[in-house]
């Protein structure tokens, strides 16, 4: 599946690799896959991840100290894709990446079969002057993420380099706050509803339930959700938890 | 920040406010002890103590005129949070500042004065709760908050036009350490300029007017805490690599993967796991010398220079100090030491220390 400008009412989750447990990363990924989740992401745990708010930072926690690291994490994915076959998204901090080695990763990326990467502390400039020729080179996607503060100009950059979907911050916020459905965040989701950009647009940071998931879709082809999921995680029986946990948010 | 009605004001507040510009202090009885010819830029006689000030009347500036309502502050001594407090009760501005917790008990008496401000200050829980963690917390909070808030860092670190701005904001230091050493000596450029790095703005200012100097040695002094490779040290450029770390590429204590390593250090100023961009550059080109004090040696300095001088350093600036005794001089070499803060803060650490 490729999501495409047509696509609506996709269902994303964000869950971080290495919670609850070291290896639950493929199992998770398997589950949501039968689930009904139409996309997934993968988080991998940086010590200081502040764009999160206090679920997913405690997760990277977690993770870290059960030994998460980038090298263990492709390491759990090469089976992934003999598992999982719906598009996987690795979504993480610039600075793991760099001490990987971009190209390093984005082979490992590739060999894995991992589509793309959400990194929202590579700005733009960096990732255009530095980083794309390799990015492009193993036909991996990197996201980019647009909030309510960023200007047309920019947002119009960001249609023109992205090759696969564009990130919508449904709000200026850290992860795990709730959406607030408001006049203003609905004007915002329409103003980029009427740029008619190129590529599709999933909204995400917020979405926790059905209502908000429907309100997102209202305007963009898909919705993420992470932190209500992977406080999901924290339950002793999660992975039976999980498809009810789907069905009630696509409803 | 060139508009000339904007360093109008700014300047004006340096003088009339800060009571800048602050003193170039010949300390005889030090400059005997080592044989050479110590100067100390006086910035523990700033207005709250500390050179932070310069950079937090600046910025509360630009926010006026940006029109922000709010500003928040990480801090790691204090001196920060209560440099931008008190620009925040000059201007009537709300004021937050993030501070670890660790450090609002050791820097406890800079706790009450942002508070008597009118400031709210919030204690950083996560990671080592010390200044990296509250620039966590303060950066969450901008991301929270971008449209009506300002973030004044106080350090050269941070996203681009932090690391800039901070530095030229701190650059009156050496741009009065010129003039003053010309009146002094009849020569606008010592032999050797020394300061502190934390995150680095007290040694980006003070070394600022003379890196075309060539002929200037630069040297700063990192806090190695029990010792450079004692796994409880600060010494970033000895113990870091290359990465990103609050937005901006520069040297990090971090694994192999990438995770930032905890760094410990009896300063609480100097307590941070990176080095801003400048600094980062000055060390990989070879321009500035890098190098380190522990704990120990830190605290002898600040005792030392209380006992010969009558001043009574910050912990950080005792660092920048504790250099001099592994340094040999010829005989009448020029120094200057930034003196970046006063000691009030730090009196009961030094009493446990010495059991005064």
């Amino acid at each position: 599946m490729r999501i495409n400008k047509h696509s609506n009412g996709l269902l994303s989750i964000y869950f971080t690799a290495g919670y609850p447990t070291l290896d639950s990363t493929v199992r998770i990924a398997k589950a949501l896959e039968d689930a009904g989740a139409d996309f997934l992401e993968i988080g991998f745990p940086y010590s200081d991840p502040v764009a999160d708010g206090p679920t997913i930072q405690h997760a990277s926690e977690i993770a870290l100290k059960n030994g998460m690291t980038l090298k263990v994490l492709f390491e759990q994915l090469k089976d992934l894709r003999k598992q999982v076959s719906i598009p996987v998204y690795l979504m993480g901090y610039v600075n793991p990446v760099l001490q990987y080695g971009v190209e390093n990763f984005c082979k490992a990326c590739k060999e894995v079969g991992v589509n793309g990467t959400i990194i929202p502390d590579l700005p733009m400039y960096e990732y255009e002057e530095l980083y794309k020729n390799t990015f492009e080179e193993y036909g991996i996607s990197n996201i980019f993420l647009v909030t309510p503060q960023t200007s047309e100009e920019r947002i119009r950059k960001i249609d023109e380099l992205s090759t696969n979907f564009i990130y919508l911050l449904s709000s200026n916020a850290t992860t795990g706050k709730n959406l607030e459905v408001k006049d203003q965040a609905e004007a915002y989701f329409k103003r980029i509803k009427d740029m008619d950009l190129k590529n599709p647009f999933i909204i995400g940071f917020g979405i926790s339930n059905h209502e908000t998931f429907r309100k997102a879709t209202t305007y963009a082809n898909g919705a993420i959700v992470g932190s209500a999921f992977v406080k999901l995680l924290a339950e002793e029986d999660y992975l039976e938890n999980i498809p009810a946990f789907i069905k009630n948010i696509k409803g | 920040m060139e508009d000339p009605s904007f360093k109008e004001e700014f300047e004006q507040l340096l003088k009339d406010y800060v009571g800048r510009p602050s003193p170039l202090y010949h300390a005889k009885r030090l400059s005997e002890r080592y044989g050479a010819n110590i100067y100390l830029k006086r910035e523990d006689l700033n207005h709250t103590g500390a050179h932070k000030i310069n950079n937090t009347i600046g910025q509360i500036l630009l926010a006026k005129r940006l029109g922000k309502k709010r500003i928040i502050a990480e801090t790691g001594a204090g001196q920060h949070g209560v440099a931008t407090a008190t620009v925040c009760a000059l201007m009537g501005l709300e004021c937050v500042v993030y501070m670890g917790e660790i450090d609002i008990k050791r820097q406890a008496p800079n706790v009450p004065r942002m508070k008597m401000m009118g400031a709210t200050v919030v204690p950083a829980t996560s990671g080592s709760k010390t200044l990296k963690d509250a620039t966590n917390e303060a950066l969450r909070d901008w991301i929270n908050n971008p449209v009506d808030t300002h973030y004044i860092i106080g350090s050269v670190v941070g996203p681009h036009p932090y690391p800039d701005m901070v530095a030229r904001f701190q650059s009156i230091i050496s741009a009065e350490t010129r003039k003053q050493l010309l009146e002094k000596t009849g020569k606008e450029t010592p032999d050797i300029v020394m300061a502190c790095v934390g995150g680095g703005s007290n040694a980006a200012g003070m070394f600022y007017h003379f890196l075309d100097d060539e002929q200037v040695k630069i040297i700063a002094v990192e806090a190695a805490g029990l010792g450079v490779h004692s796994g409880k040290s600060a010494a970033t450029t000895a113990l870091g690599k290359e990465g990103v770390l609050h937005g901006s590429r520069q040297i990090v204590m971090q694994t192999d993967d990438g995770q930032v390593i905890e760094p410990y250090s009896i300063s609480a100023g100097l307590d941070y796991p990176g080095i801003g961009p400048q600094h980062a550059w000055l060390f990989k080109s070879g321009r500035g010398e890098y190098v380190s004090a522990t704990d120990d040696e830190a605290m002898q300095a600040g005792l030392r220079l209380t006992q010969l001088e009558g001043i009574i350093p910050a912990i950080e600036s005792s660092h920048a100090l504790a250099h001099l005794e592994k340094m040999e001089f010829m005989g009448g070499e020029t120094v200057v030491i930034c003196l970046s803060g006063r000691g009030d803060k730090d009196l009961d650490n030094y009493m446990k220390y010495f059991g005064l």
